[in-house]
């Protein structure tokens, strides 16, 4: 209902540049203040900006997983890790190889945005599909929740379950490295 | 689920509309989607940030005169009928007072920190099916958004401790966050099991699919689900985050005037927001009888289970810090766990392969088995784990406690 008159609507545009600007202003301001708290929360910040770009793309759940993994779990996690440092307030000191760092990062960027340039991003509403096809695509753009967990547990069941299997070691050893010597 | 309308309830969409036709009108012909948009965002909030400010303050009194009666006392009744002003007058109190902020406090990190604890909440009921459709109509991600956007809380009680620099709201706020994330772990399988029989994360398909209260099909789950909400909202017995008698006042000791009215506000509204969700998820939404509408049954099973909550509230002493991460891991994880396992198994056999359909009569039998379970595993739990006696090592005095050396 609402991506039939969204996807053209200057509302989106206007979103877009506020959350991408604000986004990018995080981003800069993590690396650049000097707090490590306040830095910590413009990343969070910069992960909430994140999760509204996936909204105005309609990946309404990678939006909610995105809040639910960054923002609420590893951004908390950096938090308590911070918590434990000293000199909160003026640890986040520019490295001495910042340039070297910065060169490198610089090239990445541009290869980044030279790879989404070149590459032909084919949108639905410009490519024909086959008939069969057409019902299960517009659910899909709909509603993809459905498709992405059925393509996790035929297609892609194997990295799932090595996901979960990772996950197990790393509990494991977590619990392995708190336990009590006795 | 036919009902009687006496009130169509306001979304988005009208709102939207009505603007639109407002905007063609006054003859803004090519830009009146984009203004409508902003206009319709812009007054639904306002009324629902409003609505919600409002019944808040109502609770607040609700609240005191239902745990004055617990208590044998009689609460606020002297501001206006059944003393119905006392909240207005607290707020106004509030307002008025001065609005101090520490002189070694984060001071951006202070001012934004009660604002970062309200915006959640206030987020969290524009996505609540009160009728048929939500403020926001349907969301497909309904149920994650709810669980996404109750995670930032804990980091705006961090904000609220570290930016007061005070200890004890340092320490109120890590063992609050300690005790939001763990028990965001119990609330989320909670709800899992829910959406194993709904089969939809959008909250208005969750209420179509139950033609039997999920309370009954699974009541394990609801009771997970229910006190790791309570543990959630961090209010008595799990207030750690602000223990009177052991941390001042916790996170918002240093908060005064408008900021502490505020903090004040997410707190007390948290209890409204989480009765419209297990409304929501266990008990029907707004499903009931025809011949009044379904907000009045929504509204009606929300002061029943806000009734529970402050039931809970006022009979439970708070639990020691350990116990509550005890109760989180040892406990509710392993509850949600079997139930989920239970559940699966259940709707594994029970559904139909070709349509997926489970009818009223399979979540019956579905309801039968999992009674029997739960009570027979919260009766051994509470007769066998409950009454062990657990060997306290004896209390060693903390290195950092005594600075002086030894026996001189």
């Amino acid at each position: 209902m609402i991506s039939d008159g969204i996807a053209s609507s200057l509302a989106v545009e206007i979103s877009f540049w506020i959350i991408s600007i604000s986004t990018i202003f995080s981003a800069i301001a993590v690396v650049q203040i000097k707090d490590l708290f306040r830095a910590s929360l413009f990343l969070i910040l910069t992960f909430l900006g994140v999760a509204g770009l996936f909204i105005l793309l309609g990946a309404e759940f990678l939006a909610g997983i995105q809040l639910m993994i960054y923002v609420g779990a590893i951004s908390v996690l950096i938090i308590f890790a911070i918590l434990m440092t000293r000199e909160i307030e003026i640890s986040n000191q520019s490295h001495y190889m910042r340039i070297l760092v910065s060169m490198v990062a610089l090239g990445f960027m541009l290869l980044a945005i030279s790879l989404i340039t070149s590459t032909d991003w084919q949108l639905i509403d410009e490519r024909s599909f086959p008939q069969n096809q057409t019902d299960e695509i517009i659910n899909t753009v709909q509603n993809s929740i459905p498709t992405l967990s059925k393509m996790l547990l035929t297609e892609y069941v194997l990295a799932f379950e090595m996901v979960g299997v990772l996950l197990l070691a790393a509990v494991l050893g977590a619990l392995a490295l708190v336990r009590e010597k006795k | 689920m036919t009902q009687i309308y006496f009130v169509q309830l306001i979304d988005f969409y009208s709102f939207y509309e009505m603007f639109y036709s407002i905007f063609q009108n006054l003859g803004f012909e090519k830009s009146s989607s984009w203004m409508s948009y902003i206009a319709a965002g812009g007054s639904l909030s306002f009324l629902a940030i409003n609505l919600l400010v409002l019944a808040t303050a109502f609770y607040t009194w609700f609240e005191r005169r239902t745990i004055a009666r617990f208590q044998v006392r009689r609460g606020p009744n002297r501001n206006g009928p059944f003393g119905l002003g006392q909240p207005f007058a607290d707020v106004i109190k509030l307002i008025m007072k001065e609005d101090t902020i520490p002189s070694e406090a984060d001071k951006p990190v202070f001012t934004i920190a009660p604002i970062a604890l309200l915006a959640p909440t206030l987020l969290i009921i524009t996505v609540i099916p009160i009728d048929d459709s939500s403020f926001l109509a349907t969301l497909n991600i309904g149920i994650l958004f709810i669980v996404g956007i109750t995670s930032v809380n804990s980091i705006a009680i961090f904000m609220a401790g570290w930016g007061s620099r005070n200890k004890y709201a340092i320490l109120g706020s890590m063992r609050g966050a300690a005790m939001l994330i763990s028990y965001e772990i119990p609330m989320a399988l909670g709800i899992t099991s829910v959406l194993l029989i709904a089969g939809s994360l959008a909250m208005s398909e969750i209420v179509a699919k139950q033609e039997i209260w999920f309370i009954a099909v699974m009541p394990m789950g609801f009771f997970v689900f229910m006190a790791s909400a309570t543990a959630e909202m961090s209010r008595t017995p799990f207030d750690q985050i602000e223990a009177e008698s052991e941390l001042g006042s916790g996170y918002n000791t240093e908060f005064s005037g408008i900021k502490f009215a505020i903090l004040f506000l997410a707190e007390f509204m948290a209890p409204i927001v989480t009765s419209a969700v297990v409304t929501t998820l266990f008990l029907g939404g707004s499903q009931g009888f025809n011949f009044l509408p379904g907000q009045f049954w929504f509204v009606l099973k929300m002061f029943v289970v806000i009734f529970a909550l402050l039931w809970i509230r006022s009979t439970w002493p708070r639990l020691r810090v350990d116990q509550i991460m005890g109760f989180a891991w040892k406990i509710l994880m392993e509850l949600g766990f079997v139930n989920i396992f239970l559940i699966a198994i259940e709707v594994a056999i029970l559904m139909d392969p070709v349509t997926g359909i489970l009818t009223s009569q399979d979540m019956l039998i579905m309801a039968g088995i999992n009674w029997v379970f739960t009570i027979i595993t919260l009766v051994f739990l509470a007769n066998f784990l409950g009454k062990r006696n657990y060997d306290r090592p004896d209390p060693v005095p903390s290195p950092l406690a005594n600075m002086e050396p030894k026996g001189e």
